[in-house]
């Protein structure tokens, strides 16, 4: 029953990497690039909530409905202003360009919100504690609630990309951006609307961050690393690999920490690693191309 | 009326000179064929025209306008398309995305998946088939398929009969004319000299990204422009730089 209880929770947890990595993901199929300061995107998100809930007193889910407009705007200018110069620059600049972004937000928010620890977990009521029993098991009604939007943010965004006319000229300028171009796609406002999407979807990812733990403007790095491992092990670029990924991290995380408590962060690295070293790097790779 | 104006057009790949001081113009309605031997710069004009390539001089005119410094998605809306050499299709994407995708904001016209279909049959059981498992031939039309969506007013094709069977070409061939006959103007890039001008009414050669020979097909002899094709020697015309 124990391995149950593990298997459950790892999943769950899963659901929290998926959401992370979603954006991250989104951005390299599309653009080819990653993005180092997605954590501290997220990271934002949570302070923007957290700020909005505790000046206004407002209900941290219509906090929510207030700030990811705002993330919108913000990543598509994120690219128009920063992105789109440096990739003009070789496929390096903006990995560069990303980093120094990612310094530039962490001490911005230190100058700001101070190192102290900051957590949403108050203004959540009894949603972020309280559990359902089943079978002898206890599972995390947050939990239950970060899978299903993860699955959900998912789904929404492999139908958007197969099914509407803007995705499906989204996946054309991802695998050919000349030819793109040249059948009447405007790819750079496609790649900055990909930059909106994944910059919006980090914030959400960053919201349930702020509920699920404590904050302080350098945990972003942290979220990222879990980010990125959930995208690599799944394979880049792919939806549903990634959140596979998310789940295969969160169960190997939560096996680590069952062995051993200290082994919680080192099992998912390992995993990791072990899917680096695989001929065949992520598990649904192949899908790269498809996206 | 010229649909098309080129106006003493340079064009260059770092230090590399691909297209120098070329200037044509193309009549509404009119057939062009743009033959020369490989390394012409037939291609690097075509991706001028259609944008996909900045012109170190010179202009561009299209239908009275100066279309030079717009960018290459804009000019689809204004109704130039360019079917690419070697097809380029997404490979990920189905026949049927392939199509719907094009055009972006759409122009005026009357070109849908359905029609494009029609004239292109062979594509009807693939119209779910992603793009990379097709033929050539089926690659090919899909192609020019992709580049009518956006309902062209100059259509240009760069090598459609490049690594086709015979048959497949006669195919693609076959459904060119009907366009033609629809008074759409075209701009073919043909290493076969013969297929090309079976429809060209107008005919253009190049030579080392030079125009060596230019004017209607029937007051050259074959024997004249394949001199030119090969720059056996200075050819009547206009441009020569050989």
């Amino acid at each position: 029953m124990n391995w149950v209880n593990v298997l459950v929770q790892g999943v769950l947890l899963g659901g929290f990497y998926a959401l992370l990595a979603c954006g991250l993901s989104l951005m390299f199929g599309v653009m080819r690039i990653i993005n180092l300061a997605h954590g501290d995107i997220a990271v934002i998100g949570a302070y923007l909530i957290w700020v909005l809930v505790n000046q206004t007193s407002i209900p941290p889910w219509l906090a929510a409905l207030l700030v990811l407009p705002i993330m919108w705007v913000a990543g598509y200018a994120m690219y128009v202003l920063l992105l789109e110069r440096s990739r003009r620059a070789g496929q390096l600049v903006p990995l560069l360009t990303t980093f120094g972004l990612a310094i530039v937000i962490e001490n911005v928010l230190l100058q700001v919100f101070s190192p102290d620890d900051h957590s949403l977990l108050s203004s959540t009521g009894t949603l972020a504690t309280s559990s359902i029993s089943f079978g002898g098991l206890s599972i995390s009604i947050f939990g239950i609630l970060t899978l299903a939007t993860a699955v959900v943010v998912l789904t929404g965004l492999q139908l958007f990309l197969s099914r509407t006319t803007s995705g499906r000229q989204m996946r054309a300028t991802a695998e050919d951006p000349d030819i793109a171009e040249l059948v009447g796609i405007n790819a750079r406002a496609v790649y900055a609307k990909a930059t909106a999407i994944a910059v919006a979807i980090g914030a959400l990812g960053g919201i349930f961050l702020a509920i699920r733990q404590t904050f302080n403007p350098f945990t972003g790095p942290t979220q990222l690393i879990f980010a990125f491992e959930a995208v690599v092990i799944g394979g880049f670029g792919s939806p549903w690999g990634t959140l596979l990924g998310g789940i295969v991290l969160g169960v190997a995380q939560v096996i680590g920490a069952q062995v051993n408590p200290q082994y919680f962060v080192l099992f998912g690295h390992l995993v990791f690693l072990a899917v680096l070293a695989s001929p065949r790097v992520g598990l649904l790779s192949r899908r790269v191309h498809a996206l | 009326m010229s649909l098309l104006e080129v106006r003493a057009v340079d064009a260059q790949y770092g230090l590399l000179k691909a297209v120098r001081g070329v200037s044509l113009s193309i009549d509404d309605g009119e057939t062009r064929a743009l033959v020369g031997a490989n390394g012409a710069g037939k291609t690097t004009l075509l991706r001028v025209i259609a944008g996909a390539h900045r012109p170190s001089a010179g202009s561009v005119i299209f239908d009275g306008a100066d279309i030079s410094r717009i960018p290459a998605y804009k000019r689809v809306g204004l109704g130039i398309a360019l079917v690419p050499e070697g097809r380029r299709l997404f490979p990920g994407l189905t026949v049927e995305e392939n199509l719907s995708i094009a055009g972006g904001r759409r122009v005026r016209g009357d070109w849908t998946v359905d029609r494009i279909l029609e004239i292109f049959p062979m594509l009807q059981p693939r119209r779910t088939q992603r793009a990379a498992t097709l033929s050539g031939g089926e690659q090919q039309a899909t192609a020019i398929g992709r580049a009518l969506m956006c309902n062209p007013r100059l259509l240009l094709l760069d090598e459609v009969s490049l690594g086709l069977a015979p048959k497949a070409v006669a195919a693609v061939y076959e459904s060119l004319q009907g366009l033609i006959g629809s008074g759409t103007t075209v701009v073919i890039v043909e290493q076969d000299l013969g297929r090309a001008l079976t429809v060209a009414s107008h005919v253009t050669c190049m030579l080392h990204g030079a125009v060596v020979l230019d004017g209607e097909a029937s007051a050259h002899s074959r024997e004249q422009i394949t001199a030119a094709y090969f720059g056996v020697r200075p050819a009547s015309g206009v441009g020569a730089d050989t």
